[in-house]
């Protein structure tokens, strides 16, 4: 956090079919609708989060991600990173306060991996969802599905990694928790962090620019990741693959799609880490170790199975 | 069973009955065959994409971006999105990109 740049703020996921992302989000995620705006987006959120929204679904005639936001500490700072941006050569667009129903100002720019990324100070806080701010009960008991904690992460594919790491360790204050080297040196995996956690956001070398892996969302415990695959099964919802464990990060995972084919992954558990920790490295003739643990080998999905 | 169509995967040879409704990747992957890949199963990642040579069928939503309205008006279609109105034959397209990264993969990863 050293920049400013605090967590990931919100994901905007295009979906072919409203009506059945949505239920597929609230129904099997357990994530809550708490608006929705006159171009038709729907604003999800899950119950742990402070802010009105983290997922913002889209109708368009290709599944995808439009953008991934991170909220920065406040305004000041936002000006800051946004002269640091400008400074690096970056182009950066300026999105009005509203655009996003009670969402400030944002910041938008490109990394050179070609996806598409946000930075914002403000959007209206609505507390945890079903539970008081005073004295609050353990859960609501009102919840959907497989209950998500919260929007996590997401795993981007695409190639200039290196440019992309310099842009996110340098200018927006990242730094690097995980990465996969090939054989050269050359890194093909970088995950990268702002806080304790394993990761924020992820990339995959992949030569397509701006493709999308997946958007992950926190369980707490591996009894949760079961039922979820339960709860899966039970919708006949789109599997990938898990219950397993992943070896970058050491979360356990499953992986499934959304019902325009958008890839979702809920998981719990992974590492942490300190200021003072070394980054963790994988070597690529590990890759099928390092992302399903128990498996060993990667299942071609995984690398070409994209939106 | 007896309503259900025939379809026919070309290249393998591979023969499968799908029931009105039922996608055509569906039908394939509850048979137990491969002859189509499987992706998402959901339209978006064009995975499964494949020609469809003769028969009748109605189209689910697909991503444009695998499916432009020229593909799809010759047959050029997503498996997991089409439900067979007759019996049908189809082809799975090669798909050279995917095969290339694959390969590279396999030889990285796998030993
Ligand atoms: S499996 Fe992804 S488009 Fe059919
Ligand atoms: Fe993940």
């Amino acid at each position: 956090m050293k920049k400013g740049v605090m967590r990931p703020g919100h994901v905007q996921i295009r979906v072919l079919d409203m009506d059945a992302a949505v239920k597929h989000y609230t129904d099997l995620l357990g994530l809550i609708e708490t608006d929705r705006d006159d171009q038709g987006r729907v604003y999800l959120k899950a119950w742990t989060e402070v802010d009105k929204f983290s997922v913002v679904l889209r109708e368009a005639d290709e599944p995808g991600c439009d953008f991934m936001a991170f909220k920065v500490v406040d305004e000041p700072f936002l000006q800051q990173l946004e002269k640091d941006l400008v400074e690096h050569g970056v182009d950066i667009e300026n999105i009005p306060e509203g655009e996003l129903k009670d969402c400030g100002r944002r910041v938008r720019f490109k990394a050179p991996s070609g996806h598409t990324f946000e930075l914002y100070a403000d959007k209206q806080y609505t507390g945890k969802w079903g539970i008081t701010e005073v004295n609050p009960e353990a859960w609501p008991r009102n919840l959907d599905g497989m209950k998500v904690v919260r929007f996590d992460h997401c795993l981007m594919y695409g190639p200039e990694l290196a440019a992309t790491y310099d842009l996110f360790v340098n200018v927006l204050g990242f730094y690097l928790a995980e990465q996969v080297l090939d054989g050269e040196g050359t890194r093909i995996a970088q995950f990268l962090s702002l806080s304790t956690k394993a990761h924020d956001i992820a990339f995959i070398h992949h030569e397509e620019m701006g493709k999308f892996h997946h958007a992950s969302f926190y369980l707490e415990t591996w009894e949760d990741v079961l039922r979820a695959a339960d709860l899966i099964s039970m919708t006949d919802t789109s599997i990938d693959i898990g219950p397993t464990r992943h070896g970058l990060t050491h979360g356990k995972t499953i992986y499934f799609f959304d019902p325009s084919g958008n890839r979702n992954e809920v998981f719990c558990g992974g590492d942490y880490n300190y200021p003072d920790h070394k980054p963790v490295t994988w070597q690529a003739e590990q890759l099928g170790k390092a992302i399903f643990y128990h498996d060993r080998v990667l299942n071609e999905r995984f690398l070409t199975v994209l939106t | 069973m007896s309503d259900a169509f025939e379809i026919t995967e070309q290249c393998s040879g591979n023969r499968f009955h799908c029931e009105p409704g039922q996608s055509v990747l569906k039908a394939m992957e509850q048979q137990g065959l491969k002859c189509v890949p499987v992706g998402c199963r959901g339209g978006g990642c064009g995975f499964c994409k494949v020609t469809v040579l003769s028969g009748d069928y109605e189209c689910g939503k697909m991503s444009r971006v695998h499916v432009p309205p020229e593909s799809r008006a010759c047959g050029e279609v997503l498996a997991c999105r089409i439900y067979p109105l007759s019996d049908l034959t189809i082809e799975c397209r090669p798909r050279e990109v995917a095969e290339t990264a694959t390969q590279q993969t396999t030889t990285k990863s796998m030993r």
